[in-house]
């Protein structure tokens, strides 16, 4: 091990060549790595926090009417749309599709918004869509009780999704705190009860409800009898129904009806980025989706979500949406960023 | 960020049952780690175990399976495993060997002597043992416990699936519910000092002492240790210990497998070549940027050189959801053409792996005599060829193993890949956790198969290099 120290003269030289060259192989390499994997420049980007085999299907489906390649960003509704927000400009993001509104929301309050074409919005009946015009409705989901009959019967189940807050029920209810889906049933308990009602009843939550990752892992606890109730959306059981009923056939559902928050119909949304590089291919996306064909893929496939644009009818199996009595909000009220500090007060996040 | 946002979002309730989470987690699983890590060491070196040459291999082989299927394979074995007790089993489970494989070079390497003269002075076994043997794996067991503790910190989907909150799943869930957001990043300054709090805990363990034998020649094969009647308990404390860490995890996600659509296997293949591609990247670059520090480590040993390291160490024990988020808040504001581009993946991939690359490099520089290009220079080539056509050549096994250290690294790493990949990538491992989350086993399961057949190269390296054997 030579310890003499080189000359200053010939340290820089030494140093400074591998250090040029190590920069140059970074560059070269993370170039070569990007040759194949960033999807080419003309294909539509999509911010997609929908679930990835539906806007799968939905980007397949547009592509073979249009010739247009998609490609999906995927994540969660709050943490696209924080992301859209914090990249502002320099975003290459065309679509935003979302599972709730109040990721949409937040979007369109930081103006990151195109209009929407008005012969998209013409396929949307108005409860369905903001008054705004800036993103429109491509789904809906209601909010229900997944009960486990042999833990609790159903003339013992709380009137109310508010009820679940009470101390009785300690231990007894699962749901998703950290995920947008029920992010936005929280944002019907403010839109409705108002903040100290909110921050009450999230209190009364994080003392009560068993944490569970998401609303399929939430649906398979009430199933093995993990807890007796869970809060989820409709559609993750009837399409376990539909599939094996590995995961529900233990379950029964409830829908509080009532106008309650526990009724809350939550809307699916998508919009058009002002930024957009492909903003013509992005307007037919967003019409191709509300749309009749974009809708039977929503309506007719796996999914079991509820359409709400081009008259295209649910599944048989599903209650229909206008007899679910649910609380009226207007999706652009929904307010996600007061939600999540009122979450974290309570300790949920 | 302002002060009073910050402290308001440190000083809170969830963080304190963050914190009573994460402390609890490294209280245990390191300790369990150092018992099985060590026990198992004793055994297969020391003792006249029955088949003691196959546990051998099989108590290093669970580090071919990545905790994070691991976990997958108990909880969708036992549903209703979560909370502390089954994360603290599933990591000790997955993370001993890495206690395991130094304990076991440090014994090999003992002489016993030491323990002979002990014994001569009237020791018994277990004397011996903490008196005499323990001491001198000190550091070895000391290195290995802080990786332990380093894993438990940064370890995301293990804990995710098991339902048990640390600093870094609440990071990821931040992350997801306001992106690169103030409460990610105050979670992120907690997990950071928590990293540095052990770091610091650990160099001040290691003391200054040093164990090494003094004198020629070569120390004597140690005698082994009749077990008699200890020889049930240990075989099933063995058995047990294996079951738990390979069969589980791995019928788990060979039950899946079975059960897989034959459709999805196309996707794994995308999803293999793209994370190919980037960790191939990330192993050359990586490689590129150790170079220049080992050389400056071996050849100009200073102060210079041992800052850039500590650096390059420092940066990689954070963990890689803090390198990733800096990775994201940095591209974001200053270079926005970078963020989500392969190159900032790999830039991340050069930061948390670097160390697996410079102490392969470092070694293998160390034993390439600088008299060879002296007698090339001497031959009238110049200083630069003589690098490229004497020093290099003799680098390359070295430089061969650092790169799959790196790539195999690369193609396991999780959240920095969720976080930064380009948009429309998909990686196996990335692949897989998206389908694992949504419950969905089968097509879970050939991604977790993929992602244990990557690592089992990487273990192999480690064990022939801990058991001296070299691969030729």
């Amino acid at each position: 091990m030579p310890s003499r120290l080189p000359s200053s003269a010939r340290l820089r030289h030494f140093l400074v060549v591998p250090v040029m060259l190590a920069g140059l192989a970074l560059a070269g390499c993370a170039g070569g790595a990007g040759g194949d994997d960033a999807a080419d420049p003309d294909a539509l980007v999509v911010y997609n926090a929908q679930h990835e085999q539906l806007t799968e299907e939905w980007a397949d489906a547009f592509t073979a009417e249009t010739g247009i390649d998609v490609v999906l960003r995927n994540g969660d509704d709050s943490e696209l749309a924080n992301q859209l927000v914090q990249e502002g400009k320099a975003s290459k993001a065309d679509v935003f599709l979302t599972e709730n509104s109040p990721a949409m929301s937040l979007v369109e309050e930081a103006d990151l918004f195109a209009a929407v074409d008005p012969s998209t919005l013409a396929l949307v009946p108005e409860q369905f869509r903001p008054a705004s015009g800036l993103w429109t409705g491509i789904a809906a989901r209601s909010t229900v009780l997944v009960y486990n009959p042999e833990l609790i019967s159903e003339s013992e189940l709380p009137a109310s999704l508010l009820d679940l807050a009470d101390a009785q029920w300690k231990g007894k209810w699962g749901a998703a705190p950290a995920k947008a889906d029920f992010q936005a049933i929280v944002s019907a308990v403010l839109a409705t009860q108002g903040e100290d009602g909110a921050r009450d009843w999230l209190h009364g939550m994080a003392e009560n409800a068993v944490e569970y990752r998401n609303n399929i892992v939430t649906m398979k606890a009430v199933n093995a009898g993990e807890v007796p109730m869970g809060i989820i959306y409709h559609y993750y059981w009837f399409r376990d129904q539909d599939a094996a009923a590995e995961d529900s056939a233990g379950t029964k559902l409830h829908y509080f009806g009532n106008q309650d928050p526990g009724a809350f119909v939550s809307i699916s949304g998508g919009g058009v980025l002002k930024n957009a590089p492909h903003a013509d291919e992005a307007q037919q996306f967003l019409a191709f989706i509300a749309g009749e064909h974009g809708q039977k893929i929503l309506g007719e496939g796996y999914s079991f979500e509820y359409p709400v644009a081009s008259d295209v009818a649910a599944k048989p199996e599903l209650p229909p949406l206008a007899e679910l009595d649910a609380p009226v909000i207007d999706p652009s009220t929904l307010n996600g960023p007061a939600v999540i500090e009122l979450m974290t007060e309570a300790g949920l996040l | 960020m302002g002060w009073e946002q910050l402290s308001a979002l440190v000083f809170r309730p969830k963080v304190a049952e963050l914190l009573v989470n994460t402390v609890l987690l490294v209280a245990i699983g390191v300790p369990a780690t150092v018992v099985l890590g060590v026990g198992g060491a004793w055994l297969v070196e020391r003792t006249t175990l029955p088949g003691r040459g196959v546990f051998k291999v099989a108590l290093a082989a669970p580090l071919a399976i990545p905790a994070f299927v691991a976990s997958y394979g108990w909880a969708s074995a036992i549903p209703a495993m979560s909370g502390l007790w089954a994360a603290v089993l599933v990591a000790t489970l997955a993370y001993f060997p890495l206690v395991y494989l130094p304990a076991l070079a440090a014994i090999r390497g003992l002489d016993p002597a030491l323990e002979e003269s002990a014994r001569s002075l009237g020791m018994g076994s277990w004397a011996v043992f903490f008196r005499v043997v323990a001491p001198q794996l000190r550091l070895a067991v000391l290195g290995g416990a802080l990786v332990v503790a380093l894993h438990l910190l940064a370890e995301y989907g293990a804990f995710a699936f098991l339902r048990f909150d640390t600093f870094t799943t609440a990071i990821v869930v931040a992350y997801e519910s306001m992106f690169a957001g103030p409460n990610a990043a105050a979670l992120g300054l907690v997990l950071a000092l928590l990293c540095l709090i052990l770091l610091g805990a650990e160099s001040a363990a290691r003391g200054r002492a040093r164990y090494a034998r003094v004198g020629g020649g070569t120390p004597h094969p140690a005698e082994t240790l009749g077990l008699g009647r200890l020889t049930v308990p240990a075989l099933a404390a063995m058995v047990a210990v294996l079951a738990g860490a390979l069969v589980v995890p791995l019928a788990s996600v060979v039950r899946w497998l079975m059960r897989a659509d034959a459709a999805a296997f196309g996707d794994v293949g995308i999803a293999a070549l793209q994370t190919l591609g980037l960790a191939l990247a990330g192993a050359v670059c990586t490689i590129a940027v150790a170079l220049p520090f080992a050389w400056l480590a071996v050849r100009y040993p200073g102060r210079l050189s041992w800052l850039l390291e500590g650096a390059a160490y420092l940066a990689s024990s954070l963990p890689a959801i803090i390198v990733a988020l800096s990775f994201v808040a940095v591209t974001l504001a200053f270079a926005p053409s970078l963020y989500q581009t392969a190159f900032t993946v790999v830039a991340a991939y050069v930061v948390i792996f670097l160390p697996r690359a410079l102490v392969p490099l470092r070694a293998g520089l160390s034993q390439v005599p600088e008299s060879l290009e002296e007698a090339a220079r001497a031959l009238a080539v110049p200083p630069a060829a003589a690098r490229l056509r004497v020093t290099v050549p003799l680098l390359l096994p070295a430089i061969g193993a650092g790169a799959a250290l790196v790539a195999l690294g690369a193609a396991n790493e999780l959240t920095a890949t969720l976080l930064l990949a380009p948009t429309g990538t998909s990686t196996v491992a990335t692949s897989f956790w998206s389908a694992a989350s949504a419950l969905d086993y089968p097509t879970a399961a050939p991604y977790a198969v993929l992602l244990v057949l990557l690592s089992v190269p990487a273990v192999a390296l480690m064990f022939t290099h801990a058991t001296g054997r070299t691969l030729r």
